[in-house]
């Protein structure tokens, strides 16, 4: 028990892939690299609704919720995501955004409430890196 | 294997060279090798035009007839597309190539729920054919030919194709269309797939069927091994997986009674050109090799015309990067090099900003212009086939004909094509493999340009194509008029009709082609499919 106890707790991560776009092939690179540093991952599979998406968010009790949009349509996706987390009372839970994400909408994002950004490109270990002292802080 | 590897010593002296596909390449290659791997000329390559087609389809290559070339384009309202289609027209483009809005994609009506935020976001939106009339419009279309980028409705916009056609004055068997239509890859990789399998395939089986008899100049399907390669594919996968599944859409016409060469000459390729660059040259001529070989042994195809690979080679998606963007346009003028090395009837390449969104005219143009000066100022026309002979050509391409055997086999052992997609083995494969490729990345052991060599001192500004707003709102609004001066009694008549088709198990075809002049709906017409054919249950990834 001792030695368990001093384990941190394992991180339960959905990755999501929102809306009706298929590519599906870095959502499923990130879930095996989550996977592999130890984290819980579920995967969404594709075109998913918000509501869907936040039904498997209470139901899996995630700490995170990761989402993959490569259509441009991040911003009207995650302002629905936000009002669907208040709705349901989770909002406490954190969001993460991958994808197709041009710079300039960066800081739209985390204004919107998303922790991280991680636009295609970034290096599987800075994120894992970033996702685990994040979750250490909050 | 996903990544090709470079064994180094110390001094960076390269080793050895493992290809994605398996392949070892060697420091130097001499007849030797040609006798090791038993070349024979006559038998492996055989003059261009001849058995098996290994040197191209055409005695004479590029010297009788350039490339076509078909940049992706669609953009936002069916007006905007038509104008892009006009400006690439004019600026010496010789095929159109469509792309549609994810809603379209996946049978929905710009007004449903379901399309908000995605209406003319990544291609055109199209609802009823009052939009193909406008996309179309003043196009030659008996002189020109339309790909049609889209796969689970491919059935619906290849009868909307031929209602435009003939709203136009143009005859049913004069226009040619090539609508992409091969749903297995979609469940491989890219994702817009809406029915299960076997309806899904049964779909394809009837666009096939129709066109044989009243569309003879369409390409009914055009069989994606380019998005498996971009879904974690290696080079032999992706051939081997394309060529089993146009057996699957084979299988399903023959089931139906019709002799093999009353409908194969119609199937094209759609192969992808990102990687070692001698690799894809062997696996393009490889491909044709074992296409024909295919069609001859197992299909008994009699005509050497219907043996052809022919296809779009291209693209090159997944090696652009986000990274140092501009150096994109250098990959993608590498990439149009290897297709035109390897013969390609068709070609585009990805734009350089397609990291980044979808292209804008600008580049658009440059990709397209890459592609003109290959062909009219490099030498790529001069001969047929130019890298032949090689030692080393000839003996990877022998190699790698095996490599691709190897990968059919396994999927003949698994249990075949249709299990292996329904079960998620090939999408767990490649998830797998694409997985890999990033580890690759990230420990140098693959190198990419300005993404983990060379990271410094290029600019990173790229001018992006805005989603319009009011043009999704315009759209939205054009339904509306459709919907209200449409005859309601034609649309109810038509879609019933539709109905009992598929329930009845008909060809679907002309009960499409009369809801499309009824202006039905595309989401009217797929939730009739709907409702009969369930949605398909994509297998767990892990």
């Amino acid at each position: 028990m001792e030695e368990y106890a001093m384990h941190e707790k394992r991180i339960k991560i959905l990755i999501a892939k929102p809306g009706l776009d298929g590519h599906d092939r870095g959502a499923k690179v990130v879930s095996h690299a989550l996977k592999e540093a130890g984290m819980e991952v579920i995967y969404s599979g594709l075109h998913k609704t918000i509501d869907q998406i936040v039904n498997i968010a209470l139901q899996e009790d995630v700490d995170i919720i990761g989402l993959s949009i490569m259509t441009g349509a991040h911003i009207p996706i995650v302002e629905k995501l936000m009002k669907k987390m208040r709705d349901e009372d989770i909002i406490d839970k954190t969001v993460f955004v991958g994808g197709v994400i041009p710079a300039k909408d960066i800081s739209k994002l985390k204004g919107l409430g998303v922790a991280g950004v991680f636009p295609g490109g970034t290096p599987l270990s800075e994120m894992i890196e970033f996702i685990k002292t994040h979750m250490k802080k909050a | 294997m996903a990544v090709a590897r470079y064994i180094k010593d110390e001094k960076d002296r390269i080793l050895d060279v493992i290809l994605e596909s398996g392949i070892h390449v060697k420091p130097l290659y001499t007849p030797e090798d040609l006798s090791r791997t038993g070349f024979d000329y006559e038998k492996d390559v055989a003059d261009p035009g001849q058995y098996p087609y290994t040197r191209g389809i055409h005695p004479l290559g590029y010297r009788s007839r350039a490339w076509t070339t078909r940049q992706y384009t669609g953009f936002g309202s069916p007006q905007e597309t038509n104008e892009r289609f006009k400006l690439m027209i004019a600026h010496g483009q010789t095929g159109l190539n469509v792309a549609f809005d994810l809603p379209t994609q996946m049978g929905y009506d710009s007004d449903d729920p379901m399309s908000e935020g995605e209406v003319g976001r990544v291609g055109m939106a199209v609802d009823t054919l009052r939009d193909f009339e406008i996309a179309f419009k003043d196009i030659k279309l008996d002189k020109i030919g339309a790909g049609l980028t889209i796969n689970a409705v491919a059935s619906i916009m290849l009868a909307m194709y031929q209602a435009a056609g003939e709203k136009y004055g143009y005859d049913a068997r004069v226009i040619s269309a090539t609508p992409q239509n091969d749903i297995l890859k979609e469940m491989v990789g890219r994702g817009a797939w809406i029915f299960p399998v076997e309806p899904a395939v049964k779909l394809i089986g009837d666009t096939i069927e129709y066109a044989m008899t009243v569309m003879p100049r369409t390409n009914p399907v055009s069989v994606c091994g380019y998005h498996i390669r971009e879904s974690g594919a290696t080079p032999a996968q992706e051939i081997a997986f394309a060529i089993l599944i146009a057996n699957v859409y084979i299988d399903n016409v023959l089931a139906r009674g019709f002799d093999v060469d009353d409908f194969v000459g119609r199937f094209s390729f759609n192969l992808n050109v990102f990687g070692n660059m001698w690799e894809q040259v062997a696996k393009f001529r490889a491909a044709r090799k074992l296409w024909a070989r295919n069609l001859k042994e197992k299909y008994n195809v009699k005509n050497p015309q219907n043996l052809f690979l022919r296809g779009l080679f291209g693209g090159g998606g997944y090696g652009l990067t986000k990274a140092q963007p501009e150096n994109n346009i250098m990959r993608g003028a590498y990439y149009a090099l290897v297709a035109a090395l390897s013969g390609a009837q068709t070609t585009a390449l990805c734009s350089y900003d397609e990291a980044y969104t979808i292209p804008t005219p600008h580049s658009a143009l440059l990709s397209l212009r890459t592609l003109q000066l290959l062909m009219d100022e490099m030498g790529l026309r001069d001969t047929v086939d130019p890298l032949a002979g090689s030692y080393f050509i000839e003996t990877i391409t022998k190699e790698m004909e095996q490599k691709i055997e190897e990968e059919m086999e396994m999927i003949e052992k698994y249990g075949g094509m249709i299990k292996a997609v329904s079960r998620g083995y090939i999408q767990r494969l490649v998830a797998r493999q694409a997985y890999e490729v990033e580890k690759g990345l990230e420990s140098g052991e693959l190198l990419k340009v300005g993404v983990n060599i060379y990271k410094e001192g290029v600019s990173e500004d790229v001018e992006l194509h805005e989603y319009n707003n009011e043009s999704a709102e315009k759209q939205i609004e054009d339904l509306k008029q459709v919907k209200k001066q449409r005859s309601q009694r034609d649309v109810l008549r038509t879609l019933k009709k539709l109905e009992s088709a598929t329930k009845e198990g008909k060809n679907i075809m002309p009960y499409l082609v009369e809801c499309c002049k009824a202006y039905a709906t595309v989401g009217e017409m797929t939730n009739i499919f709907r409702q009969e054919f369930g949605e398909f249950q994509e297998p767990a990834l892990f």
